[in-house]
């Protein structure tokens, strides 16, 4: 047993930790945001030759066959930056491509970083049920066509190809295709987000269903966990620097007890959110075994959806006014710990689904 | 990273599992699953069957009848005496006293006293708190003033468990009520309860239980040979002791037994999704809390540095999962039933309040975290 990363893990989150610091601070962050793009084609290139574009994927591809504790050191300096590129949708689409003969022919692309993925799977009205999907596929010659609506695809804007899901005759299937146009808005912690509407559409048919999905979504579920925990830290950071130096009454406001106990069961919930973490990441790499892997990240989900919320909404509070301001980088954070609460499933729907199992 | 347990320790755990299958008497067990009320020979006859077994101290220097087990081991065999439903080894003389006398001890003071706790021959119990000195510990003001060769104790000590069985205590006293800092000015005696002077006297908590009591100490001589440390340093003796405390108190392996009992015991009110959601909270806080417990574990045995200010923490969670659990219990209870469980799970209920106000209340514990952990 132990809980450190490896030397390649460490050398890895340092290096992703060093060009963040240089390169993404507050006020770069701020810039890609208001660009219309909403990503930094600059960042991403240096994401590829960090390697993390390649990081879970095979070596024949280019990739270097990592699993999510490889990744969780990426997702936390990702979650402390708030890093809005379209990465975690650029894996998913990956790791569902890469178990297909069509894994040659898109994955290098994605591994150099010319390619970026978008996973639409989510529809209207389905909330976190996986198995609601209502998006149709039709066989047509070698490929499918594809006539349904999928809601609120991350990275969707800027992605190069789709991975979506889609009912055939034999239940969910997974489908790649091109993108299309779709009208991109803005995501509540600020990512581009697109409804997309496929009016008969061709698509190439992946292999694996619902039982890949659910899978992905595990895996997605324990690096949002990792990526929450480096947001968590830096709203517990911030808070306990405001409340050195922050002064009332003559005083620094930490020298209050009231904010103190308060300040320290953010931290306490941190490093709980934090073992959960570690739990979710190293199950869905090691087992094979669907409960236990749904058990361990369903668990994690809750621990990291109930200390997401504790800690977004305590950091505000204890920032006072200037919690509430568009101008620090607490607010965003709390927008970004909002929206991870409830990615892959908010606690309630985890709950129920850790009781199931 | 690697959360799994290697094949040594889980082969560790396997053998005290097997062990304690074979030797953890029956109807001690049942009184533990019972919440039954355990006598002093129940607790000295468990505690001498692991002393035979040569694993009552298994944190003590091998000399002394330790076992050279790692921090990991140590934590694998607490959480299985736990999780089996052993009787609790009390603390006061296996892990306190012995913990100040292996540091700041005279070596006649370690051969006097050790062998004797190891061996379960003398019941020690803690003098620490006052009527006016609680979390404010330094402000105690029982004295000890030196005449001779004697110390001459007067004052009083409270909430002292198991007074009532014990044959020492272990007492903060103070030695110079002139000093600038209160902390300084405290030491820390050894005091044998059978001298003439002392007075036991039971406090009967809410759930109807005598487990605490008040320890009055009259003119009561005290041979200066059982100072510990040097006069007017027990402040030192007394912090050192906060952090053995401390990493000790997350009681894993009991939760997670009571947490399997409560699933049991409450199959028909798990199918309310309330109730269901409330114990899974519970049970996930719980899986946190072993594996924050074991990074503290990895952390110490990495860098061979004794535990920090944070592991506080272990303390609030574990104390508050305690009271999570037997809250749950009660509430499963049927309303209208009167057997003697449910009516045990009720004072269980009770009595288990204690939990975040003893060794060092949750609060303290959050000042402790506060000030050293965070700096503030």
């Amino acid at each position: 047993m132990n809980f450190d990363y490896n030397e390649e893990q460490q050398l890895l989150s340092d290096s992703v930790r060093r060009f963040l610091g240089k390169d993404y601070d507050f006020e770069a962050r701020r810039k890609i945001v208001a660009s219309d793009a909403g990503w930094s084609p600059a960042a991403w290139k240096t994401f590829a030759e960090l390697g993390l574009t390649g990081l879970p994927f095979a070596s024949e591809h280019g990739g270097f066959g990592g699993g999510a504790v490889d990744l969780m050191g990426v997702m936390e300096a990702f979650g402390e930056a708030l890093v809005v590129e379209p990465y975690l949708p650029t894996l998913m689409g990956g790791l569902a491509v890469a178990r297909s003969p069509l894994a040659g022919s898109i994955l290098p692309g994605v591994v150099e970083g010319k390619t970026k993925l978008a996973f639409a799977h989510a529809e209207k009205g389905a909330r976190y049920d996986l198995a609601a999907v209502t998006t149709r596929a039709r066989k047509a010659g070698e490929d499918w066509t594809i006539e349904g609506e999928k809601a609120a695809v991350i990275g969707a804007p800027m992605a190069d190809k789709l991975v979506l899901s889609a009912r055939t005759g034999d239940g969910v299937a997974l489908f790649v295709t091109e993108n299309l146009n779709c009208k991109a808005y803005r995501t509540l912690d600020e990512m581009r987000a697109c409804d997309l509407v496929f009016k008969g559409e061709r698509a190439q048919r992946l292999e694996g269903g619902l039982a890949l999905v659910e899978e992905l979504a595990d895996f997605a579920a324990a690096l949002v966990c990792a990526e929450a925990v480096g947001a968590m830290k830096f709203a517990c950071d911030a808070t306990l620097e405001y409340l050195k130096t922050r002064r009332q009454f003559g005083v620094p406001i930490g020298t209050f007890q009231a904010l103190q106990h308060r300040m320290v069961d953010m931290f306490i919930a941190q490093e709980q959110a934090r073992s959960m973490a570690c739990l979710a990441c190293s199950k869905v790499d090691q087992t094979g075994e669907r409960k236990e892997r749904a058990r361990a990240v369903s668990a994690a989900k809750i621990k990291i959806a109930d200390s997401a919320r504790h800690i977004s909404q305590e950091s505000v509070q204890l920032h006072g006014g200037m919690g509430m301001s568009e101008e620090l980088k607490i607010s965003h954070t709390f927008r970004r710990l909002t929206v991870m609460a409830g990615q892959f499933g908010d606690a309630d729907h985890h709950l129920a689904r850790f009781a199931a199992f | 990273m690697d959360l799994n347990y290697s094949a040594d320790e889980a082969a560790f755990r396997e053998e005290v599992r097997a062990w304690l299958g074979a030797n953890l008497a029956p109807d001690l067990k049942d009184k533990v699953a019972s919440y039954a009320h355990l006598s002093k020979d129940d607790l000295l006859r468990w505690h001498r069957i692991l002393a035979a077994k040569g694993w009552v101290a298994p944190a003590w220097p091998r000399e002394w009848g330790g076992t050279g087990w790692n921090v990991v081991q140590r934590y694998i065999f607490e959480e299985e005496l736990g999780y089996a439903g052993a009787p609790p080894l009390i603390p006061f003389g296996l892990a306190m006293c012995a913990a100040v006398l292996l540091r700041f001890g005279t070596e006649a003071q370690k051969r006097r006293f050790l062998p004797r706790i190891y061996q379960g021959e003398d019941f020690w119990c803690q003098g620490y708190s006052e009527p006016g000195s609680g979390s404010d510990l330094a402000s105690l003001k029982t004295k000890a003033q030196r005449a001779g060769e004697h110390y001459v104790v007067n004052g009083q000590k409270i909430w002292t468990t198991l007074a009532h069985y014990a044959d020492w205590i272990f007492c903060l006293v103070r030695t110079d009520p002139n000093v600038e800092r209160r902390q300084e000015g405290i030491s820390f005696l050894l005091i044998d309860m059978k001298t003439p002077g002392i007075t036991v006297r039971p406090l009967i908590l809410m759930d109807g239980a005598h487990d605490v009591n008040e320890v009055f100490f009259d003119d009561v001589k005290v041979p200066a040979e059982n100072l510990v440390h040097e006069e007017g340093k027990g402040w030192t003796v007394a912090k050192y002791l906060l952090g053995y405390e401390r990493m000790n108190t997350g009681r894993i392996g009991e939760s997670r037994r009571q947490l399997a009992t409560l699933k049991e015991y409450a199959s028909s009110a798990m199918q309310d999704s309330r109730f269901r959601d409330r114990l899974s909270r519970l049970e996930i806080e719980l899986m946190a809390l072993e594996i924050t417990n074991l990074r503290f574990l990895d952390r110490m045995r990495r860098t061979g540095q004794p535990p920090g200010a944070d592991v506080s923490m272990l303390k609030i969670k574990g104390t508050e999962i305690q009271q999570g659990l037997t809250e749950l219990m009660f509430q499963a209870t049927d309303p209208a039933a009167s057997d003697a469980f449910s009516e045990a799970v009720r004072r269980k209920y009770l009595s288990m309040r204690k939990t975040t106000i003893y060794a060092g209340s949750n609060e303290i514990q959050r000042n402790i975290i506060a000030k050293m952990t965070l700096g503030l």
